[in-house]
């Protein structure tokens, strides 16, 4: 018995994903971003494996070493060595998992509070909607990138103090999101339809309504996503997020302020790095959003 | 009737506090302004009206959304104003009484698989229920209203209008409930799909023994499947009796009017048609007397001054001064 219904379930779960994959598959953009994305992970997971060289280990010897091709290059150092002789390649590779860790971590928490107000404050109204949604405006209403520095200096710089800072100034966007689209979803007929079958308040909120909600929530998710990590590498570059050695991309960037005109390699490859990751995170979320909707969905 | 109602309404009133900031009063509209019917098990109560009468707000005060502002409301033998109180009569209540909407676009969670949807009252209500149980009483009432089971997975967005109508029927269904309200069930089909879905509530009607609440404008679906209908005009039933009385001799001038109003398949047949002017007055400031005298051709002196108090001309019963006077002999009836 129990087996019978182990294989539906399983068949029923390949079926969703087969389903998920076709539309998601429409869209090549999407799926370059994916394998980008899956090809950071892999680094980041596989960082100190694939990292030819320790990334804070400095080498006094190779000094600001250009990448392989260039004239007074080598074949040790890929992509150059920066100011004080660590290699750059192994920098960025365990860079990125600073910077996926930034993104995920901020998406996490903006995303868990932002919901979790938002769709309280649409669902119940009234006096503590007002509350919840002036706090916000305040928030909203600093410039992101100086609320998240105030936040910093307050909390002490560090790229742990950083992703809160970032997070705080990121929920008013997910409680703004889910409040409206509650709203909107709330007066629909299929809420009361839950509601006359007996649904408490919370199961309309968080099975009824939430899921319906979702889509933009993914989209603001992804957006999020990058400029987190874009976030992350500015406060660094102002010296208030990770701190070096840390490998951090913005750090990184940072230190290799002076030696924009003479050492170009320095500055470009994180910057790159950067850009990319960034970009692909956005092609795959709207990939994402394509094939999660079904209203978006042709059958 | 042999057997008791399941349903007593009685004196029904349901009033909206609008507008009203911080220095205005709030303006009481009346949504529904004294409603008494009984709804019996197999039988079919049509309520019939314009937009803005009162009959979503019927729909809400029978399927408990919301309390009423006065009037008394027995479900089954339960008061359902007071009884709500209880957690268990609540949960006896709600599964007494489920409910049909408009839309069979906005009422089906888009999200949702139809099993989950019809899987979802029987997980809240009975939780003893095991999984495998649950999916056989979806899959089983999914073919009872002509789906095939192999739906069970889809999404709503898969079906046609006609059988997202037939789902959100099913999943009402799924608590055998005593009383359906059905909330314009076939006015956003299809007119071949309208016949269909009629066919199959009156099927069900009778394998089941419910009590429906037929809200409509359409008055020829009405004529075909009411019981009983119940006329309401800006929150007051202004004619109340059998469907078949109701229809071949109308006492009311609003029945007559809306009765000469509805389209007849018959070429032959020449009738009059009875037009009223006028939009149909904001509920917010009715007019004085008889809500219905600034429209009515037969109106006088006395129904702009005084309400009219409900009289049993049986069987039916009616709200009006010219029916009370005999004054309303004069026009001739639509059939003419």
């Amino acid at each position: 018995m129990s087996t019978t219904t182990d294989v539906a379930s399983a068949s029923a779960t390949r079926r969703a994903f087969d389903e998920f994959w076709h539309y998601f598959s429409e869209s090549r953009e999407a799926v370059a971003g994916m394998v980008f994305m899956i090809f950071i992970i892999l680094v980041a997971i596989l960082a100190p494996v694939i990292a030819p060289h320790s990334p804070i280990e400095t080498n006094t010897d190779f000094l600001r070493k250009p990448p392989a091709w260039q004239d007074g290059g080598s074949m040790q150092f890929l992509l150059g060595t920066d100011a004080v002789g660590r290699d750059i390649l192994s920098r960025l590779i365990h860079g990125s998992r600073y910077s996926l860790l930034v993104g995920c971590i901020v998406i996490f928490l903006s995303l868990t509070f932002g919901i979790l107000l938002g769709v309280t404050a649409g669902y119940f109204r009234g006096f503590y909607e007002t509350a919840v949604m002036r706090v916000m405006d305040v928030i909203l209403s600093v410039p992101s990138l100086l609320m998240a520095l105030v936040l910093v200096a307050i909390l002490g710089p560090g790229l742990e103090n950083a992703m809160i800072a970032i997070a705080v100034t990121y929920t008013p966007h997910f409680v703004r999101l889910s409040r409206a689209q509650v709203i909107s979803e709330a007066k629909r007929d299929y809420v009361m339809a839950s509601r006359i079958a007996g649904a408490g308040r919370f199961r309309l909120m968080a099975i009824t309504i939430l899921p319906n909600c979702m889509s933009p929530l993914i989209v603001q998710s992804t957006l999020s996503f990058s400029t987190a990590i874009l976030d992350a590498a500015a406060l660094g570059f102002l010296g208030m997020g990770a701190q070096p050695p840390t490998p951090e991309w913005g750090t990184m960037l940072a230190e290799a302020r002076e030696f924009i005109t003479s050492a170009w390699w320095m500055v470009t490859f994180p910057g790159l790095a950067i850009l990319i990751t960034v970009l692909a995170i956005n092609l795959m979320g709207d990939g994402l959003r394509d094939a999660l909707d079904p209203k978006m969905k042709r059958s | 009737m042999s057997t008791p109602p399941v349903l007593q309404a009685r004196d029904l009133h349901r009033h909206y506090d609008v507008g009203g900031g911080a220095f205005t009063k709030p303006t009481p509209l009346r949504a529904l302004a004294g409603a008494s019917f009984d709804l019996y098990p197999g039988k079919t109560l049509a309520v019939v009206g314009e937009s803005g009468c009162g009959k979503s707000t019927m729909a809400r005060l029978v399927t408990m959304m919301e309390p009423p502002t006065s009037g008394t409301l027995e479900i089954d033998g339960l008061d359902a104003v007071h009884g709500k109180k209880s957690r268990n009569v609540a949960r006896q209540l709600r599964q007494t009484v489920q409910m049909v909407f408009q839309d069979p676009y906005g009422s089906l969670n888009p999200r949702q698989r139809v099993g989950a949807m019809l899987e979802e009252p029987l997980k809240i209500n009975r939780p003893t229920l095991s999984a495998k149980e649950r999916e056989e009483a979806g899959r089983s009432m999914m073919q009872r209203v002509g789906l095939r089971s192999e739906h069970y997975d889809r999404y709503p967005h898969m079906f046609s209008g006609g059988q997202r109508q037939r789902i959100a029927i099913a999943r009402a269904l799924m608590l055998n409930p005593k009383i359906v309200v059905l909330d314009e069930p076939v006015s956003a089909l299809d007119v071949s799909i309208q016949a269909q879905v009629l066919n199959l509530l009156n099927d069900l009607q009778e394998e089941f023994q419910l009590a429906y609440l037929f809200i409509s404008h359409d008055l020829s679906v009405v004529k075909h499947v009411a019981d009983d209908v119940m006329v309401m005009y800006l929150g007051h039933p202004v004619e109340f009796g059998p469907s078949k009385e109701a229809f071949a001799n109308p006492q009311h001038p609003y029945t007559r009017a809306l009765l000469s109003a509805t389209p007849m398949a018959d070429p032959r047949r020449t009738r009059q048609r009875i037009k009223l002017t006028g939009e149909i007055p904001s509920p917010l400031n009715p007019p004085s007397g008889c809500t219905f005298h600034p429209r009515c051709p037969l109106a006088n002196e006395r129904c702009k001054r005084e309400a009219p108090k409900t009289l049993t001309r049986d069987p039916v019963t009616v709200a009006c001064h010219a029916v009370e006077e005999g004054r309303n002999e004069v026009v001739s009836s639509p059939r003419a």
